[in-house]
């Protein structure tokens, strides 16, 4: 299978859906680039990731519309859009500027179905780039989606590898609800299989990444690469299973409880900040559901409740490491 | 009459003003009598406004409107028997009880939402125009919004936006002289709020809301120019509200003589009565035949409404998604 990186996979799967489909349009700040430089300049941008290289190109100014940096306008258009026949993706470039158009996103796109009595759908994507680990700060660099996920209406996903960026776009491309689409800006560069064709990814669908029969490790984002890496590291002693929710709305509870009953320990790793957080969610949830399969209390294993610093230092204590990883699962086996 | 405008428009225009006059009229009624739930804000003074501009419309352009949307739902087509059940949260509603006064919409008219968040309007209307441009349908879209909402960030992004992109949208700014309880003098620090848009480099007028053939015929002239490619315009129209911001606002803030004035010398329905009679195209008996049987649709609409019954217990879990 050809190996790409995930800004390829997700540059791949506009690509196709927008051959597939001519009402799929993408909307924002840069994502072309170039308009009013110098000439030939257009679509040497192609975002400022340069996940969306070579799109302009190929589909033109109509469908890869470069706009002024005005987030509630490309939003709200797109929301506009959605409802009147066509299928936006618009990008936020740093999902950190969602503070300036949630209007946009929470009290319209995520409320017109429920609003209007089902009758309409709001077929839109936003995407953009979160996480930390680029000494990017405060306000570039938040790990958002328990945010959206607290939101009825939206749906929230969050790709940890190249394979499931592609196909996860492509359903949230084709999914008829306003899809928040979470790129982790560390892994852009990651490297992993995915095949040519188009292929979709349904939501909801929680992705078993390690087997294992000592320890459940619900990793989100970012974090899952780093729970397999401690699952493949500890194996020879503590046999560990990693699962990958792969969406926070919907999320799939029910392979996480199906494992916890299995192991009887829970690890929960999350980089975005501990109140009302996933952590939290996974946790209640086995609680509610199955605290008799539990042999020990659960951990959680999140970023502190403080903005994301910008020292290198402070920035690598602020997300959850392999080796916190490590000590958690070895504390939940003495326990 | 205005020459550009036929006979059977300008009595569609009527019939969409008194239209909204009476629904409005009851709706106050009831709303007095405690038997609508929720928060009310009504359009009645402005009628000239949605008609003026909706009769330029069809199903396939599309408005998005504001709070105060009773009368942007009647003008775009909105069927009264489920729009009355909306407002009394009932089964069968327009938004099957779940939407109430400020969130009456009907896609499948291009009507598509009344918005309680103040400038919400303008970019949801940039986007159903940039669906037209991209289409290429020729079709164009309004977004209504108050004095209050023209001061909103949302607002001159739209502005911005509609003009750089050349988006087939109008901006129909209805200075209704308070943003909720506080005066236009006040609170938009140009001379007017027209000119701002002028600013964003688009073609905008102030224009009298009162008058239904001076709304009309600028819009008209915006819509022509947004179907063939022009880009956007805004039409700001004078037309002060007769209410308060909402039902059982004490209006503090303004002299009693005022609603007097208003009542005598910026009816819209009497401007329109009086323009029609001079010009002599319509008669006094047709317009008030046509009254009599609006008066007794909305009275029969209100009154199956509140027999109406509540949405099933089922349905506060229900739409929320396509799928989940």
């Amino acid at each position: 299978m050809p190996v790409k990186s995930f800004r390829e996979a997700i540059n791949e799967a506009l690509r196709q859906e927008m051959e597939r489909d001519s009402n799929v349009i993408l909307i924002g700040e840069d994502i072309a680039g170039g308009h009013g430089g110098i000439e030939g300049g257009i679509g040497s941008t192609g975002s400022m990731f340069g996940a969306l290289k070579g799109l302009y190109d190929q589909f033109g100014a109509s469908r890869v519309i470069d706009t002024p940096i005005s987030e509630s306008a490309i939003v709200g258009a797109a929301a506009g859009a959605a409802l009147t026949g066509l299928r936006p993706v618009a990008e936020l470039m740093f999902m950190d500027f969602f503070g300036v158009c949630f209007d946009q996103i929470y009290n319209q796109a995520a409320k017109f179905r429920y609003m209007f009595g089902g009758n309409c759908s709001v077929p839109m994507v936003v995407r953009g780039a979160v996480g930390a680990g680029y000494g990017s700060a405060a306000q570039h660099a938040q790990a958002l989606w328990p945010i959206f996920s607290h939101v009825p209406g939206l749906k929230v996903v969050l790709p940890s590898n190249p394979y499931d960026a592609k196909g996860l776009l492509i359903q949230a491309i084709r999914d008829d609800d306003p899809v928040m689409f979470l790129e982790h800006k560390v892994l852009y560069n990651e490297k992993g299989e995915v095949p040519d064709e188009p292929y979709s990814i349904p939501f909801g669908e929680a992705n078993v990444t390690r087997s294992g029969e000592d320890v459940t490790v619900v990793a989100f984002g970012r974090m899952v690469g780093f729970a397999n890496d401690v699952a493949d590291k500890l194996r020879q002693e503590i046999s560990v299973e990693v699962i990958d929710p792969r969406t926070t709305s919907p999320l799939d509870m029910e392979m996480i409880i199906e494992s916890v009953e299995h192991t009887g320990r829970l690890l929960v790793v999350d980089e975005a900040n501990p109140l009302c957080g996933m952590c939290s969610e996974v946790i209640s949830n086995v609680a509610i559901e199955s605290i008799g399969a539990l042999k020990v209390a659960p951990e959680k294993l999140s970023a502190p409740h403080t903005p994301v610093p910008a020292a290198p230092n402070l920035e690598e204590l602020y997300i959850p490491s392999r080796d916190r990883i490590e000590s958690s699962i070895r504390k939940l086996m003495v326990s | 009459m205005s020459a550009s405008l036929d006979k059977n428009t300008a009595l569609r225009g009527y019939e969409i003003m008194k239209t909204i006059r009476e629904f409005e009229t009851r709706i106050a009624a009831e709303y007095a009598a405690g038997t609508v739930p929720g928060m009310t804000h009504l359009y009645i003074g402005q009628e000239a406004v949605a008609a003026g501009i909706c009769v330029h419309l069809s199903n396939a352009d599309s408005t998005a409107s504001t709070h105060r949307g009773h009368g942007h739902c009647i003008a775009k087509g909105c069927e009264i028997g489920p729009m009355a059940l909306e407002l009394f949260r009932k089964e069968g509603g327009i938004c099957k009880g779940k939407g109430g006064s400020m969130h009456i919409a009907d896609v499948s008219k291009g009507m598509l939402g009344a918005n309680a968040i103040v400038g919400g309007s303008a970019p949801l209307a940039c986007g159903a125009a940039l669906t037209a441009k991209t289409l290429g349908t020729q079709n164009v879209s309004v977004a209504f919004m108050g004095d209050g909402a023209a001061n909103q960030g949302t607002v001159f992004e739209s502005m911005n936006l509609a003009v750089v992109l050349k988006l087939p949208v109008i901006f129909v700014v209805e200075n209704n002289g308070y943003g909720e309880h506080t005066g236009v003098d006040y609170h938009v620090g140009s001379k007017d709020i027209c000119s701002r848009s002028a600013a964003f480099g688009m073609p905008a007028k102030k224009i009298d809301g009162t008058d239904f053939f001076a709304v009309s015929a600028a819009m008209a002239e915006a819509a022509a120019l947004a179907r063939a490619g022009g880009g956007p315009t805004t039409l700001e129209c004078c037309a002060k509200r007769w209410h308060g911001h909402y039902e059982g606002d004490p209006q503090a803030y303004r002299a009693k003589s005022e609603l007097e004035e208003l009542r005598r010398d910026a009816d819209p329905l009497i401007i329109f009565r009086s323009k029609v009679s001079a010009a002599g195209d319509v008669s006094v008996a047709e317009l008030d035949s046509l009254d009599a049987k609006i008066t007794q649709q909305i009275s029969d609409a209100v009154d199956v409404a509140l027999r109406a019954p509540q949405p099933a217990p089922a349905e506060l879990l229900t739409d929320v998604y396509a799928s989940y």
